[in-house]
């Protein structure tokens, strides 16, 4: 089991180192002058000098590719251009917001796309499955942003059943910060009206960025026990005399999901990139705005630093996506 | 191909997908012709702002008086103009790149798969943000970006297949014979792992309207006036609840053709490889 781990996070080592080069590059190849873009426009040339010898954009590029490497090591990703706070620092406090979105939408997809999956599939070639197919497929092709509006138009604006932005109604104060997660907060501070609105605001964001990864998770759920329950133990185990619910939840389920696992190690990482235009919308206080803030203001430090975030959680999914798959089905360890 | 096509009829979703692009397509190439005011790409009429759909105008006006359904119809060609240049650019990067990796071996494959993973690595979406970003925003920054992003996806495929492909006997009997390594992968390996290929970019197509919508939607491509679906979902946000027509109609346009490129791409990976096949 170590083993396995270990290999796995080695495995993970060139494509990260990779991701760093190819940022890296990214600034190096970009074609106008980095230090004339940070300076501004009514920079003067002596300003721009001083800027590139203090980024060190004068040095030769392997040089600077090591002094690059060097500060991410000491996590120094640079300051912010446009809040002028080491990038670091607001990641950190803007990350909590963005986990707490995510995992609402995981929540979600997951708790609703597996049993709509089975159902689908139980209920094969009829309305139920019929319903999901038409589903998956405009989960997939609705413009996020675009479906993201129309919720606000019409839960908000329309019917004014929930908030239109933001994390916490002004009007309420925040808890007392402990964790940073704002439901966990309200929580141990025993704020429930704070914890109520919260879970308001999360509704339609964390709606918005799990519709696309429900229908993914339901049609690989579905396809998964439709296989399964070709099987001859199923088969067995009915004319057996199991209870039906027993064995289509523990038995079949079990060896249908290796699939799904894989959809929802992927569809973390489409969290993430989708996050950043729900957040982006729903004025969510994230990663995401910052994101968005970022593309918007021209501030290359926050968009390098991150990339190469998404990049380190996307390993670290990856990775612990091929330990669930290890766990659900031990034949995997041997295999490595 | 009869064949091919006539299977494909056969499966329901995938004939409405088929149905779905070709109109679509035909709207792009003659949508200046059938569009009732085609001038509305670039001329505003301030008298009659966002006014509500109604028979003169199905899917209402916008805020400088323009008629939507125009719009629509307009965009289609942007949209369609966007995608298929993003993945032409990105097969050409990404397939060659696959054949060589597979064919070859040794450290140059090496290469080239370490470099495709590194890309791989984050969210593709991420990284076009990121790249057309650094570039100066513009249309053809976005299409770079998702291009220099997108082609991963294909060098992964073609590298699969043509490994699986160079190893078989009849590439063996072709060397022995006597045929070069480049007439060998272009006129034997090719042909073989050219299916994959095209369903990867029938979806990818569909794939790159979205996330092309998505970087106008944000500013980073299409810049107004041009008729584009995304832009134009960005500029009526200022114009909800009252104008929801404004933001409706392009939304809808993204979805039915994305959809349809989806529709035809799984139809057409059941016909490629019916292992994969989604309803059984």
């Amino acid at each position: 089991m170590l083993r396995f781990v270990l290999r796995r996070c080695g495995l993970a080592v060139p494509s990260l180192f990779g991701l760093l080069v190819v940022t890296f590059l990214m600034i190096r190849l970009v074609p106008s002058d980095p230090a004339a873009a940070m300076a501004g426009d009514a920079a003067t040339p002596e300003q721009i000098a001083l800027l590139r010898h203090k980024y060190g954009l004068d040095q030769p590029v392997w040089d600077q590719f090591v002094v690059y490497l060097g500060r991410i090591v000491r996590l120094d990703l640079g300051e912010s251009a446009f809040t002028h706070r080491p990038v670091a620092t607001d990641i950190a406090q803007r990350l909590p917001a963005t986990l707490e979105l995510i995992f609402a939408s995981m929540f979600l997809s997951v708790g609703l796309g597996v049993p709509i999956g089975v159902l689908a599939a139980l209920r094969h070639n009829e309305m139920p499955d019929f319903v999901l197919r038409v589903l998956s497929v405009l989960g997939v092709a609705v413009a996020t942003f675009w479906f993201a509006i129309m919720l606000q138009l019409l839960f908000s604006m329309q019917l004014h059943w929930l908030p239109l932005r933001g994390q916490l109604a002004d009007s309420v104060p925040r808890p007392v910060n402990i964790t940073g997660f704002l439901l966990l907060d309200s929580l141990l501070g025993r704020r429930w009206d704070a914890f109520g609105d919260a879970l308001a605001h999360l509704v339609l964001p964390a709606v918005t960025l799990a519709f696309g990864g429900l229908s993914g998770i339901a049609r690989f759920t579905r396809a998964g026990v439709l296989d399964t329950l070709q099987n001859d133990f199923v088969f067995y185990e009915r004319a057996m005399g199991f209870r039906r619910s027993r064995l289509i939840w523990r038995y079949v389920l079990r060896n249908s999901v290796t699939a799904t696992v894989t959809q929802i190690g992927l569809l973390f990482g489409g969290l993430i990139a989708g996050g950043v235009v729900v957040e982006a919308i729903f004025d969510w206080p994230g990663i995401g705005s910052y994101t968005v803030q970022a593309i918007l203001t021209g501030d290359r430090q926050v968009m390098l630093s991150v990339t190469l975030l998404v990049g380190v959680i996307y390993a670290v999914v990856n990775i612990l996506t091929d330990l669930v798959h290890g766990l659900l089905d031990p034949r995997l360890l041997d295999r490595t | 191909m009869n064949l091919v096509l006539r299977k494909l009829l056969r499966d329901v979703p995938a004939a409405l997908g088929l149905a779905i692009v070709v109109i679509v397509l035909l709207v792009a190439i003659v949508g200046p012709m059938i569009a009732p005011y085609p001038g509305d790409a670039v001329t505003s009429h301030l008298l009659r702002r966002l006014k509500p759909p109604s028979g003169a105008f199905p899917f209402g006006t916008d805020n400088l008086g323009r008629d939507i359904f125009s719009r629509v119809i307009l965009g289609a060609r942007g949209a369609l103009e966007v995608s298929l240049v993003v993945v032409g650019i990105a097969m050409a990067i990404g397939v060659p790149l696959g054949l060589i990796a597979g064919y070859r071996g040794g450290w140059l494959s090496e290469l080239i798969m370490r470099i495709t993973d590194s890309v791989l690595a984050i969210p593709q979406l991420m990284l076009a943000l990121a790249l057309a970003q650094f570039l100066t925003p513009s249309l053809e920054s976005a299409m770079l970006a998702l291009s220099l992003t997108y082609w991963p996806f294909f060098t992964r495929s073609v590298y699969a297949e043509t490994r699986r492909v160079a190893a078989s006997l009849f590439v063996d009997a072709l060397r022995g014979i006597g045929a070069g390594a480049p007439r060998i992968i272009v006129f034997h390996v090719l042909p073989n792992v050219i299916s994959p290929v095209i369903v990867r970019a029938t979806i990818g197509v569909g794939f790159t309207i979205l996330v092309a919508a998505l970087l106008g939607f944000l500013g980073m491509g299409a810049t107004p006036p041009a008729p584009d679906w995304g832009l134009m979902i960005a500029e009526s946000r200022g114009y909800l609840p009252t104008s929801w027509w404004f933001a409706m109609f392009p939304g809808l346009a993204i979805m039915l053709t994305v959809a349809g490129f989806n529709l035809l791409g799984d139809g057409l990976r059941d016909l490629v490889d019916p292992r994969l096949r989604r309803s059984r």
